[in-house]
């Protein structure tokens, strides 16, 4: 059936009017190379986006107090509160869906004054004081030594664990880390770790610059007794934290005696929600590629299935030669079909080559220019290829079906007679 | 000798718009094996129509045909298709043959069909060009041949399949005098063979190289006789 007499022969027609070929094949060509530009531009945003997320444990929500608006159980308004340590174990009991619930504080913040001190250095840093589970939900590196563990929060200790934009500007290079001493706010730290964070971008510098202490200690040092400043909740996978935020939030206002229309009392940021939001633009945008490279591909299809007509009519008579000799009608419309896919085929594959090569471009200018903002490696999987594939072949027999029927209607006789 | 061709009573009428033509109104004759038939009549008598039926490229409205034993009737496109290729070689006035591929192909072609290996098939083809007189002219294009060549191509090609029956269209109409008994000589040596062959011509000196005449006229046979055959080769120097 794929006989190197059918290759020869579909050879010998595709070949019988180069220009022509040429044009026709140019059409699917181009509608896949658009598809897969398309496919690869969305991809290459995706990844910058995504990027941005960084590691973070994407089902999280971050949860403060800010002052009431509404008077309540005898307690005016404008009142202000904080969380307690206390809320974390009522949450943990409340909603057993939450894989971690961890309470923050914190001192310093974006461009703060100076806050710590190492010899004659200085630096102004975040210092937060957590629980060991913080690794979890917000990824590092520990790159040397250790992280704050249960121990230092039993025991109070006074260890730090330091970015590595600390230590670049704190330390000499090759100075010993471990085991110096930083002096934050007045109190004395021993560093026990230190740590790096994968991200890629201008937020990526920040997020070096922080010194982790343990909670119990960040607490009795800098007086906090058992408040708490801020919450980062996540919930278990399989439930999404946007839906338990709500009952969530009026848990703690129960709690903290606080009106429960009072929307301003407590602040939260939703990750997931971002997150989603932020997936669904994805999913749209790979909606569009697909319909406006399909499309194009579409008028490429229509094209091939044009030009397939039209060599039928300018092979009639052959047909019917051909039919008189004694072929069958099922090895007609094959190589009809054939001709057809094996055009559309070529010209796709064609367009995905030349699409990789696009992105292969487009990729090492990026790398020679550097990270570019909300944009990073281009790319289509292996999967869109095959995809791609399939719907080429698809569409190649697609395009040959009406040929190939209108090439079976030709009566021998009425061919033999088109002069 | 065995009769390969028989037909009872055949009708055949077309349809041209409102009105019906009746084009065949009740054909009887029988051919046997070997003979070399003439078709001969005037245009619009019906002797093409009779061919293409002979030919399996069109179906009679109603009668018989059998052809060496074999009941010709309600053929899918499939079967038709198997019996041309098994039963009939086909010689047409314009040739037609297929234009971008070589005379050995073109000869090579029914034998394709056949699912006959590449090897043997070009074995074959070489071997009934050769009897054609054209070996040399193997892997020319049919453009580069002149008018008898091609004719004696499709002669090899109609051959090529071991037919039992060769349908001559006129296989001389568009030919000059000295080709046309070139190729009637051709044809006479096939039959000479024990090939039977039947052709359509309006040309009376054609008709007289076959070994039988029958006239048609309005679409019933008016004459058929056995005549002398007068060789070709006479008329060619």
């Amino acid at each position: 059936m794929f006989s190197k007499d059918r290759w020869k022969e579909i050879l010998e027609v595709l070949s019988s009017n180069w220009f022509r070929t040429v044009l026709t094949a140019f059409g699917v060509f181009w509608g896949i190379l658009i598809l897969i530009i398309l496919l690869a531009a969305g991809r290459g945003l995706e990844n910058g986006i995504t990027a941005d997320f960084g590691d973070i444990a994407t089902n999280t929500m971050f949860i403060w107090t800010r002052r009431t608006t509404k008077a309540y159980k005898g307690l005016p308004k404008d009142r202000s509160f904080d969380f307690r340590l206390e809320d974390v174990p009522m949450l943990r009991e409340r909603f057993p869906e939450l894989r971690y619930v961890s309470a923050r504080n914190q001192l310093g913040g974006f461009r703060g004054g100076s806050n710590v001190i190492r010899g004659i250095k200085t630096g102004a840093y975040d210092i937060y004081g957590d629980y060991p589970e913080i690794i979890n939900q917000d990824p590092m590196g520990i790159t040397a030594g250790r992280f704050v563990n249960q121990n230092d929060i039993r025991e109070r200790r006074k260890v730090a664990v330091i970015g590595e934009g600390v230590v670049s500007e704190l330390y000499e290079a090759g100075e010993e880390v471990l085991g110096s001493y930083l002096k934050v706010n007045g109190v004395n730290f021993m560093v026990v770790g230190t740590y790096k964070k994968k991200s890629n971008d201008g937020d990526g510098e920040e997020g070096q610059k922080q010194i982790y202490v343990p909670f119990t200690t960040f607490s009795q040092a800098f007086n906090r007794s058992d408040n708490v400043g801020w919450m980062a909740i996540t919930a278990n996978d399989g439930t999404s934290i946007t839906g338990l935020k709500e009952a969530i939030v009026s848990a703690l206002k129960e709690k903290h005696k606080v009106h429960p229309e009072d929307t301003r009392a407590i602040g939260y940021f939703d990750l997931y929600e971002q997150f989603n939001r932020v997936q669904s633009l994805f999913g749209a945008m790979r909606f569009i590629a697909y319909f406006v490279g399909i499309l194009v591909l579409l008028s490429g299809i229509i094209g091939v299935s044009n030009i397939m007509l039209i060599v039928v009519k300018e092979r009639t008579k052959e047909i019917g030669i051909r039919r008189a000799l004694g072929e069958q009608p099922w090895s007609i419309r094959l190589q009809v079909l054939m001709e057809s896919l094996v055009l559309t085929i070529l010209s796709g594959m064609a367009g995905i080559a030349f699409g990789a090569l696009f992105i292969f471009g487009v990729n090492s200018l990026l790398d020679a220019s550097g990270p570019v903002d909300m944009f990073a490696n281009p790319s289509v999987s292996l999967g869109v290829v095959m995809a791609a594939l399939a719907i080429l072949t698809f569409s190649g027999l697609l395009a040959g079906f009406i040929p190939a029927q209108s090439a079976l209607r030709v009566k021998p006789i009425d061919a033999l007679r088109n002069e | 000798m065995p009769t390969m061709i028989e037909i009872k009573d055949l009708h055949k009428s077309y349809q041209m718009g409102s009105n019906s033509l009746h084009v065949l109104k009740g054909i009887n004759f029988k051919a046997e094996a070997g003979e070399l038939v003439a078709i001969m009549g005037s245009s619009g008598s019906g002797k093409s129509t009779l061919l293409n039926i002979l030919g399996m490229l069109d179906e009679a409205n109603s009668g018989d045909y059998i052809l060496d034993g074999v009941p010709i009737k309600n053929l899918n496109e499939t079967k038709a298709a198997q019996y041309r290729n098994k039963f009939l070689g086909f010689v047409f006035q314009s040739f037609n043959l297929i234009n971008y591929k070589t005379a050995l192909e073109n000869v090579a072609l029914p034998l394709y069909y056949q699912k006959v290996g590449r090897k043997e098939r070009e074995a074959k083809a070489m071997r009934y060009l050769e009897q054609v007189g054209l070996r040399e002219w193997a892997n020319h294009l049919p453009s580069e041949l002149s008018g008898g060549q091609k004719q004696r191509v499709a002669i090899a090609r109609a051959m090529a399949s071991e037919p039992k029956v060769l349908l001559a269209d006129e296989p001389t109409g568009a030919l000059d005098s000295t080709t046309s008994y070139e190729v009637m000589e051709l044809i006479q040596q096939i039959n000479d063979q024990g090939n039977t062959i039947l052709v359509v011509t309006h040309e009376e000196d054609i008709a007289h190289m076959c070994k039988r005449i029958i006239h048609l006229r309005d679409g019933v046979i008016v004459e058929d006789k056995k005549i002398k055959q007068k060789r070709a080769s006479e008329y060619v120097q």
